[in-house]
């Protein structure tokens, strides 16, 4: 499997650390519900289909990337920048 | 249906074996059962068999989307162990020892249990007193462990490289010496049977594509059977159904679960001589090999580390499969590998399966297995009948429930946390 860093371009899977599902999202503090924490830690919807998810390019720039993939057929359809410098990027700045 | 014996064997060959009947019947569904399960590999087809054997509930369906045994009962390294350390985990897997250990017998099907013992290697000082520690807490579950020095590796592993000059120099091991293999396809076949005999009906080809409702409770499944729909009502339902959970849930309307699907690997090499005796694993890497009936070598390692639902993975986990099975025996490197494949696990969010109640009303969930259902099969389905016909789990899954979560209590073995690609 290879996937597209935006910032380094084609590489192997290898050189990438998988960080899980992209949708998981914190409940604010402020929100006392120990359900509402308990779902963003544990509870996940898994699809089959198109599956959103973070990765690390661990082994080369070190920048986390959201990846669109089909968990069935391994076929990736994007690699999007997140993260602090991916604003950066899209208006051009980054290296 | 025959019993199975030494006699049948020479009775059949005396008649030109014309007389061997099939193990189990192609029944016709009922419009209505007292239990459904949904998913006919090893831990729904045990399910079904302990449900009629030990709880008298016979009207028992198993559905199955393909054939018996197709998923990852079929597809497994075939390990059987307990060395586990927590202490919910280590009295569940030592029950399932114990109906591992008379299963040929009460199932009449050979299912060539094997306890040719467990070793676990140590590469550092470290481990071993990490090993020392498992070690203890085995014993003060009743399990049988043993601390192994390089000597003793040597004696017991003579093809393994145990120099001080190996790329990871071998300091000691664990060994569980009741631990060891079983033939996969057997267990499954021999439940199957099992069931049969007592009555309950495996419905083969038969896919779940929704749940019957009444308010929040399940009523029944709605199936798809050689291209037709019909409904088969339940007075309960039990999942089963492993790496496709989350797919099957989500027809009842449980969009999330503590669960996600990634696929593992196995390997077999070609037939060879014995020369591995015991299932060995590699402690500088993660790596488990054990040599089969056959002569090849089985062996996996890690998952590969994303969500799939392809029954196939990656190369990086051959490469590094690969290098660690020679680092331990170099002489392997001229082996030819036979085939390769993947299956889905369903890792849960602490490494611990689930055996529960619900989530729904008229629902049981049997899930959660990550890579090591099939040394559970027996237990699993011993708890999770007592579960369906008490309504309530058995001590020994009671730990297992999807409130654990919730109440901050998961049972991690490995300490990884909520990462379910790494337990």
């Amino acid at each position: 499997m290879l996937l597209t860093c935006p910032y380094c371009g084609l590489r192997d899977q290898s050189e990438f650390t998988y960080r899980g599902d992209a949708n998981a999202r914190r409940p604010s503090f402020a929100d006392e519900s120990i359900e509402a924490h308990a779902a963003y830690v544990f509870d996940r919807e898994n699809p089959s289909g198109l599956h959103e998810e973070i990765w690390n390019h661990t082994s080369g720039c070190r920048n986390h990337i959201k990846v669109v993939r089909n968990v069935t057929t391994h076929e990736v359809v994007s690699c999007e920048p997140v993260g602090p410098f991916a604003k950066a990027l899209k208006r051009g700045r980054a290296t | 249906m025959s019993r199975y014996s030494a006699l049948a064997i020479l009775r059949n060959a005396f008649t030109g074996n014309r007389h061997w009947t099939p193990a189990w019947r192609k029944p016709q569904p009922k419009a209505q059962y007292d239990v459904v399960i949904i998913g006919g590999g090893g831990h729904g087809l045990s399910t079904a068999f302990y449900l009629a054997r030990v709880h008298g509930i016979a009207n028992v369906a198993v559905v199955e989307k393909g054939y018996l045994g197709s998923g990852n009962v079929g597809r497994n390294t075939t390990i059987v162990r307990s060395n586990y350390r927590l202490p919910p985990n280590s009295a569940f897997y030592e029950k399932s020892m114990e109906l591992w250990r008379g299963l040929s017998h009460e199932l009449n099907y050979n299912v060539m249990f094997s306890p040719r013992g467990v070793m676990n290697l140590a590469h550092t000082p470290g481990q071993m007193d990490a090993y020392a520690e498992r070690g203890n807490q085995m014993r003060l579950m009743g399990v049988r462990s043993e601390l192994l020095d390089r000597g003793q590796v040597a004696k017991l592993n003579p093809g393994m490289d145990v120099s001080g000059s190996a790329r990871f120099p071998i300091e000691g091991a664990l060994l569980q010496p009741d631990a060891g293999n079983a033939r996969h396809d057997a267990v499954a076949w021999g439940y199957a049977r099992g069931a049969d005999q007592l009555g309950v009906d495996l419905l083969e080809n038969t896919e779940v594509v929704g749940f019957l409702k009444e308010g929040d409770t399940i009523v029944g499944v709605e199936v798809e059977r050689a291209g037709e729909r019909s409904e088969i009502r339940a007075g309960k339902t039990g999942v089963a159904v492993a790496g496709s959970t989350s797919r099957v849930m989500k027809l009842a309307g449980v969009d999330r679960l503590p669960i996600e699907s990634t696929v593992l690997q196995a390997f077999v090499s070609e037939s060879i001589k014995p020369i591995l005796p015991s299932v060995t694993t590699f402690g500088a890497g993660h790596l488990y090999v054990s040599q089969s009936d056959k002569g090849g070598l089985v062996f996996g390692g890690n998952i590969d580390y994303y969500n799939s639902y392809a029954q196939r993975g990656n190369l990086p986990v051959w490469e590094e499969v690969m290098s660690e099975l020679v680092a331990m025996f170099p002489n392997f490197a001229r082996l030819r590998l036979l085939r390769s494949w993947g299956g889905i696990m369903d890792m849960s969010m602490d490494g611990s399966p689930i055996i529960t109640t619900g989530p729904l009303p008229g629902m049981y969930l049997n899930a959660g297995w990550c890579y090591g259902g099939f040394k559970a099969t027996p237990a699993s389905g011993w708890c999770f009948a007592h579960t369906i016909a008490n309504d309530k789990p058995h001590a020994l899954n009671s730990a297992f429930t999807l409130e654990r979560f919730k109440q901050g209590r998961p049972i991690d073995e490995l300490g990884a946390g909520p990462t379910p690609w790494y337990h």
